[in-house]
């Protein structure tokens, strides 16, 4: 079983952080380990789009959108703002769970455009997990498979 | 052999999933409205599916290619083109609801066999063997709305053989015949291709609830901690009469597990598995649950008897609060 829950005087500190450092730092760490991995994806449909993603126990919130590039930081009203614990989150990404069943368990909640949360679903869902793995740095690609193994 | 496992595929990572946890065939659907599950980003180009095919064949598993809308006559092509595409790429069966793509693929490439689709909305054996005497069907695909007696009756009657759902969400069971979508969004899955298209779907987090509006037509409003279920209009809860509730369905899963043991006693070809809008996740966990479960009846259906744990995995992917047995068991008829 995953633990990931955050020691208490951590999650306390990550909750005061404002959203813009943990965006920054998100799309640059996303661009520099993700991006060579995940550019061969179709974004058209998300390209300028501006999405929120908060880690509800850890009140994060990152707020960004996508570029040709890759992913940038944009603090404008989002398009679409999908919400979770970072667990269920590190479990989707693991393909561990299906959004679907945090959906209808109330685990996972989407707000704004349904289409546009739909697109970004299958987009992941079509993802091939080996294709990814490859093109990541060794270490992370090893926490990745730990994650992912049944 | 009897209980095939059709399990369902809206990517190429699904099909794999489906393939490496023992389904027996996997059904997709290609990227436009000629199947029900058109949805943004889901299905399978040509590329896609051909690599599908390679990998389910090399393994000596089934594809079978969903076009199970109705063709529209300004855009007839983009049916009969789908048909020779799957014939192209050597698709076990196509799944067709429309006799007359039926006798155009009968017609054009009578080597491609046909299965009958749900949406064909037969629920008689005299329906059944209309499709398999004008088109040759070899399979039909059997509406959720029958008893089992009901089915058995289907079976004995015609030389077709008999795909039953066993597993997943369950809609209004209407199936081929369904307008409710269009009455709210102008399109349905017969035309379109989609029931309740993203587009026109809202979700709300609200003081009161999170609340579901399709088009603004309020659906639902979801309690703190109740589950929630796809955005339909046959399971939304309405003001009748100055009560709220589900008043044409209430949200729950198919799961007949526990009919395995009658399914097979009776001849049913194959179960099919609902859900090409799910992850690879979903494909994998109930694919697994199915192969063992089918593995367990055919190896004594006597003593055949639903795992607790099976039960747990089907019941925690499940749309709604409960599961059920749909029309299958059901005391009158």
């Amino acid at each position: 079983m995953l633990n990931l829950a955050l020691p208490p005087q951590l999650a306390s500190v990550v909750t005061r952080l404002p959203v813009a450092p943990p965006s920054l730092a998100f799309c640059i760490v996303a661009n520099r380990l993700l991006w060579p991995a995940l550019q061969t994806l179709d974004w058209q449909p998300l390209v300028g789009r501006r999405y929120a993603i908060r880690a509800k126990d850890l009140g994060l919130g990152l707020r960004f959108t996508v570029t040709a590039r890759g992913f940038a930081p944009d603090s404008g009203a989002p398009d679409l703002t999908i919400s979770a614990t970072a667990r269920d989150f590190m479990l989707l990404l693991g393909r561990r769970e299906d959004p679907d069943t945090l959906f209808f368990s109330r685990r996972l909640v989407s707000e704004g455009d349904t289409e546009l949360g739909l697109i970004v679903k299958n987009l992941l869902d079509a993802l091939d997990p080996e294709a990814v793995l490859h093109r990541l740095p060794a270490p992370l690609a090893r926490a990745a498979r730990r994650m992912m193994a049944p | 052999m009897p209980l095939d496992l059709v399990c369902p595929a809206g990517s190429l990572v699904s099909l794999k999933a489906a393939i490496d946890n023992g389904a027996d065939a996997v059904y997709m659907g290609f990227r436009d409205n000629t199947n029900a599950r058109a949805f943004p980003g889901l299905n399978f180009d040509e590329a896609q599916a051909a690599e599908g095919l390679r990998y389910a064949h090399d393994r000596g598993r089934k594809v079978l290619l969903a076009l199970n809308t109705y063709p529209q006559p300004d855009t007839w092509s983009r049916w009969t083109g789908a048909v020779d595409r799957a014939a192209k790429l050597g698709m076990d069966a196509v799944i067709l609801a429309d006799p007359g793509l039926m006798r155009y693929a009968a017609r054009q490439h009578p080597d491609l066999r046909l299965h009958l689709s749900v949406q064909g909305s037969a629920t008689s054996y005299e329906a059944v063997n209309f499709y398999r005497e004008h088109f040759g069907i070899q399979r039909a695909v059997l509406p959720r709305v029958l008893s089992l007696p009901q089915v058995e009756n289907v079976v004995r009657h015609t030389d077709v053989e008999i795909e039953l759902f066993g597993f997943g969400g369950l809609c209004v069971m209407v199936e081929g015949r369904c307008l409710l979508s269009s009455y709210c969004t102008g399109e349905s899955p017969n035309s379109a291709g989609v029931c309740s298209p993203a587009k026109a779907v809202q979700w709300k987090d609200t003081p009161t609830g999170l609340e579901s509006r399709l088009n603004g037509v309020l659906l639902d409003r979801y309690g703190r901690d109740e589950k929630a279920g796809y955005p339909t209009l046959c399971k939304g809860r309405f003001e009748v009469g100055g009560e709220t509730y589900y008043a044409i369905e209430e949200p729950t899963s198919l799961n007949t597990l526990d009919l395995l043991p009658e399914m097979l006693k009776i001849g049913i070809a194959a179960i099919k598995i609902e859900g090409r809008q799910r992850s690879p996740a979903y494909v994998a966990q109930v694919t697994k649950v199915w192969r063992a479960a089918i593995d367990a009846v055919k190896n004594n259906a006597d003593s055949f008897r639903p795992a607790p744990a099976w039960q747990a995995e089907l019941n925690k992917l499940s749309e709604g609060q409960s599961h059920t047995l749909g029309a299958y068991h059901r005391p009158w008829k």
